[in-house]
This record gives structure tokens, C-alpha cells and sequence, in this order.
């Protein structure tokens, strides 16, 4: 049913999406972009959820998308408020400088 | 549009636990917006009058078990089982921040909302029968404590706390879903029978290496959630920053839920490639448990202490994990009821004595406990005991089920570790006794406040449960045992 494009080049972008949210979690300094390598991530594996639902030729990966937009947006909204409050408290943005109790 | 579109009434009797939560954690949310600080007596004992109601409604939902929602959720035996558990921790943590709120001067509706919002996220979670479901109410449960850990704005540590709490826990989330996708992909569905029954069926399972690929990010996701070693760094800052009720909260009732989830995705939808899984659980028990002991053993603040030690908790309960049988399902169940108990009241007896702004929240604060409120010390003497695995308490039956578990199913080593490790434990709990029992009272215990009705309930009711389940553990287990099996 794939005309064009195959399966696996859609799972290789959604894999190479996915390293680099990876590495913008683990690399990153700013709580903001920080957050935005997890959206990232998240559209990463909708991305694979498409491709395989096209695939099956079935409904559920599509349905599932939507639950993961729907829950994506609802962590961005209490993720951005948790930062505007570590932000009102401290004055920065950086990940390094939030580390108030010791190891 | 199909005529079974509409919910049928079994349906809805089914899921009426959670409906009840929803409902009256909504309405909190609306009467706080219209009564505001007015009301902020009523709304404890509201979410506690709901808590009570859906604890009913689960306990006559077993009564009619089977699917609902075309297949989406199962009420069974082992759904009931967790769904009694995080609600009575709800209940519980609801009893122990009556007073800490009112201390801190925070007594909203916002509070109790977002721990019955948590509750609906982890019954839906224990009765999911879909990968779809578990993602909901993992988030749900999530999200929900995600603030919580954050509630008092102002304070520094525990922004600190939410803003890890919620990076990581997304982190954890994004790869558990990827391991989903992979999953649904492999297989073509999101149930948890369907896919164990491709799996195990010769001519459709897919390539081994994808399956243990997604299995293996799918135990990521939830070993962050559940904090098992090597995923486990979040957790020490997190509770030390959360409030202390909050803190007994996220560290019983979330993480249940999450075992629970660990144990159906793992026991129903990836048993047949068990022996794939089972090294990689086999060496995160190990680690949680030895970093767990070890680090607690050099801690001076309780709420971190403990927070070490529910690491290595975790790390017990995987060993049970690892053992891929009924009486290992049966034990982690056990186990994790023991484990919620003592855990709450040990935290809810952290929250009594931390004083305005968790002033006294160092073991040094403990001191002389006992000389000036002998019952607060007491009875966190049992929950202490309990953790180290003593007789007559239910930690010691948990432990010895789980060990027990392991044995059978050979595995020798772990299980001396295990027992190695409980041994190194016993030093940091006994050092608190120690504490309390032989030292002079200092400035904590002599400015403590005696013990409101609320939190006389967090401790007293946690304390019984801890000892009935160490007098009596056959009535609880046999139960286990038996929703054990059906999960298979």
C-alpha cells in the first residue's frame, strides 16, 4: 500500500528525530530547549505511529497520535508554568545553576 | 453509529471508582475557584468523603469482574488489588496533610483536586488492559504529582524538585512510548493478550532483536517511573524538595501503580521472550538495591534518607520480578502493600515533625523523640522496623515471599545479595531508633506539636495494617496468589 515512500525511510526520520531529542535532553543548558528535545521525542514517536498504522492499514496508531498531541499539550502547559515559577524564584534559565540540594 | 457506541451500565459499575474521583475532583476545582480561602476547611474532608466512595466502588466493582469498555480496561482480581492499594494511600495522605497544610498556610482545593486527579491515573493505570490506557493514565497520575511536587511556589527546593520531577519523568515517558510504537508496530495491536499472543505463536513472531529493542525501552520508561537503578537519579532530589506529604504520596501510590503496570506488560505481553528480559531486570534489582543501601547508609536528611531507601526498595520488588513466576508476581504484590503502608506512615511521621517550612527534616531532629512524645515514636519505630525486614511487621513477609520466589526460580545469587543488602539497610533504620530512644530530646522534639486527629489517623491506621499484615499475612497473600494467576 506504501507508493512512494517505503516503511523504513519513515522509522530511520522518526529514529533520527528521536536521537536528537535524545541529545538535546542530555547536551542542552536551557530548561526551555531542554523541554522543547521532549516534544521532540513525543513527535518523533508519532511520527512512528503513522507510519505503522499506514502500514497495518488500521486506525489504533492514528488514535494514539491524537492521545499523545492531546497529552503533550498538557504537559507543556504545567511544564511551562513549573519553569516560570523556578524561574521567578531564581532568575535563570539554566539547568546547572538549579541544583540547590547536594548529591 | 453502532449501537454499543453507548457505554453499557456493567460498563460504567466497572470503572465507577474513577468516575467518582473525577467528578468530585472537578468539582473541588470549581468550588475553590467560586468559595476561595473561605471553605478551605471543607475541602479535606470532601476529597476524603470521595476517597472513601470510590474505595466502596472498587471494592463492589470485584464483584462483577470483566472487561469494560470493549476490552480496554479488565476489573480483576489483581486490578482490585491495586486499586485498594492507591486509594488507601490517597486516603492516607489526605489524613496527614490536614495539619501540614494548615501549618503552611495552604489549605486549598487546588491540593486535593491534584491527589484525586493522581488517584483516577493510577486506578486506571492497575485496571488498563491496553497500552493506550496505560499511556493515559500514567500521564494523568503524572501530571497531577508533577505539581504537587511543586505546590508550595514559593519555596525554592520545591520548584527544584517539580521542574526534575517533570523533565525526567517526561524524559521517561517519550521512551516508553517509543517502545509502544515499536510494540504496535511489531504486532499490529496495543493488547496486552494480543500481543503475547504473537508473540508466542511460531509463525507470526516477529524478529526477536525489535522486540527486545522495544521491551528494552519500554523498561527504561517504567524503571524511570517505578526509580530502579540505573534510572534512578531523579528520585533523591525530588522527594527531599517535595513537600513531605507529597512526598509519602509520590513514594507509595505512584510507584505501585507503576509495578503494577510493570508486572501486566511484562507478565501477560512479554512473557514468551521472558528470558530475554529476565538478565536486564535480574541486574536493575542488583544496582537499585546496593545504590540504594549503600548511598542511604551516608545521608543526613530523613526525607533523602528515605528516599535511598525506597530506591532500594524498588530494587526488591524487581527481584521478585526477575522471577518470572505466580509466587513472584504474588510476592511484589505483597510486598508493595507492605512497602506502601510502612512508607506512608514513616513520611506522614516526617511531616508531624517538620515543623513551619520543614524546619527539622535532619535524623539529628529526631533526637529524643520518644522521651517527649512516646506514641509518635512508637509507632514510627513499627514502620522503621517493618522497612528492615523484623518479625511480626509485614516488611518481613514481604521479603521473605519475594526471596522465597527467587529461590524457587533459581535464582541463587540475587538472592544473597538481596539478603546481604537488607543486612547493610538495618544500619541507617537503627540509627534513627538509636535516635529517638537514647539520645536527649533537642530543639525539634521539644517544640513538636502534639498529634492532630488527621495525623493520629496517618500513623495509627498505617501501623495496624503494617502489623496485621505481619501476624496474619496468609489472608492478603492468598488473595495475591490468586489475581496473580489471572494475569498470566
Amino acid at each position: 500500500m506504501m507508493t512512494g515512500v517505503p516503511l523504513s525511510w519513515y522509522l530511520i526520520l522518526s529514529a533520527v528525530l528521536f536521537a536528537l531529542g535524545v541529545a538535546g535532553f542530555l547536551f542542552r543548558k536551557n530548561i526551555i530547549t531542554v523541554f522543547m528535545s521532549i516534544e521532540l521525542m513525543l513527535n518523533a514517536v508519532n511520527l512512528s505511529f503513522i507510519a505503522f498504522s499506514y502500514q497495518l492499514q488500521q486506525v489504533n496508531g492514528h488514535i494514539f497520535t491524537f492521545f499523545v498531541m492531546v497529552v503533550a499539550a498538557a504537559e507543556a502547559a504545567v511544564g511551562l508554568a513549573i519553569i516560570l515559577s523556578v524561574f521567578k524564584n531564581r532568575a535563570t534559565l539554566n539547568v546547572d545553576d538549579v541544583n540547590s540540594m547536594k548529591y | 453509529m453502532p449501537a454499543d457506541f453507548v457505554p453499557k451500565t456493567i460498563d460504567l459499575i466497572r470503572f465507577l471508582p474513577e468516575i467518582i474521583l473525577t467528578v468530585t475532583g472537578t468539582l473541588l476545582m470549581v468550588l475553590d475557584a467560586f468559595a476561595g480561602r473561605r471553605w478551605s476547611g471543607v475541602y479535606g474532608n470532601f476529597s476524603l468523603l470521595a476517597l472513601a466512595g470510590s474505595l466502596a466502588a472498587a471494592v463492589y466493582a470485584f464483584g462483577v469482574p470483566g472487561p469494560a469498555f470493549s476490552g480496554m480496561l479488565m476489573n480483576d482480581g489483581f486490578a482490585t488489588f491495586f486499586r485498594v492499594l492507591v486509594i488507601a494511600v490517597g486516603i492516607l495522605v489526605v489524613l496527614a496533610s490536614f495539619r501540614y497544610l494548615h501549618r503552611e498556610g495552604v489549605e486549598t482545593g487546588e491540593y486535593h483536586a491534584l491527589i484525586l486527579f493522581s488517584v483516577v491515573g493510577q486506578c486506571v493505570m492497575v485496571t488498563a488492559n491496553e497500552l493506550i490506557m496505560i499511556f493515559i493514565g500514567l500521564e494523568i497520575s503524572s501530571i497531577a504529582t508533577y505539581i504537587l511536587a511543586g505546590y508550595l511556589r514559593e519555596d525554592r527546593r520545591g520548584n527544584e524538585a517539580s521542574l526534575k520531577y517533570f523533565l525526567l519523568g517526561s524524559f521517561a515517558t517519550a521512551f516508553l512510548l517509543y517502545g509502544i510504537a515499536w510494540i504496535y508496530g511489531l504486532t499490529g495491536s496495543t493488547n496486552l493478550a494480543a500481543i503475547r499472543g504473537v508473540l508466542s505463536s511460531r509463525d507470526l513472531a516477529p524478529s526477536g532483536m525489535l522486540v527486545g529493542f522495544s521491551a528494552a525501552l519500554m523498561f527504561v520508561g517504567l524503571g524511570f517511573k517505578v526509580s530502579g537503578a540505573p534510572f534512578q537519579i531523579w528520585a533523591p532530589d525530588v522527594y527531599q524538595g517535595a513537600p513531605a506529604p507529597v512526598t509519602a504520596f509520590m513514594s507509595a501510590g505512584p510507584k505501585a501503580a507503576a509495578f503494577a503496570v510493570f508486572l501486566r506488560i511484562f507478565m501477560t505481553a512479554f512473557e514468551p521472550v521472558g528470558a530475554g528480559w529476565e538478565p536486564l531486570v535480574w541486574l536493575s534489582a542488583l544496582l537499585s538495591m546496593t545504590i540504594g543501601n549503600f548511598a542511604a547508609l551516608t545521608q543526613s536528611n530523613i526525607k533523602r534518607l528515605l528516599a535511598y531507601s525506597s530506591i532500594a526498595h524498588a530494587g526488591y520488588v524487581m527481584v521478585a520480578l526477575a522471577a518470572r513466576s505466580e509466587t513472584g508476581t504474588a510476592a511484589a504484590m505483597f510486598y508493595l502493600a507492605a512497602y506502601a503502608l510502612m512508607n506512608v506512615g514513616a513520611f506522614a511521621a516526617v511531616a508531624h515533625l517538620a515543623g513551619k517550612g520543614e524546619r527539622f527534616v535532619s535524623i539529628d531532629d529526631f533526637a529524643g523523640l520518644a522521651v517527649v512524645q512516646p506514641a509518635t515514636a512508637a509507632l514510627l519505630a513499627i514502620f522503621l522496623l517493618s522497612l528492615i525486614g523484623v518479625p511480626l511487621t509485614g516488611g518481613f513477609f514481604g521479603k521473605f515471599y519475594i526471596f522465597k520466589a527467587a529461590l524457587q526460580s533459581n535464582l541463587l545469587w540475587l538472592t544473597m545479595l538481596g539478603l546481604l543488602n537488607s543486612a547493610v539497610a538495618a544500619y541507617y533504620y537503627l540509627r534513627i531508633l538509636v535516635m529517638m530512644y537514647m539520645r536527649e530530646p533537642g530543639e525539634a522534639a521539644s517544640v513538636a506539636e502534639p498529634l492532630s486527629i488527621g495525623m493520629k489517623t496517618a500513623l495509627v491506621l498505617p501501623a495496624l495494617g503494617t502489623l496485621f499484615l505481619g501476624i496474619f499475612p496468609s489472608a492478603v497473600l492468598n488473595f495475591a496468589s490468586k489475581s496473580a494467576a489471572l494475569i498470566r
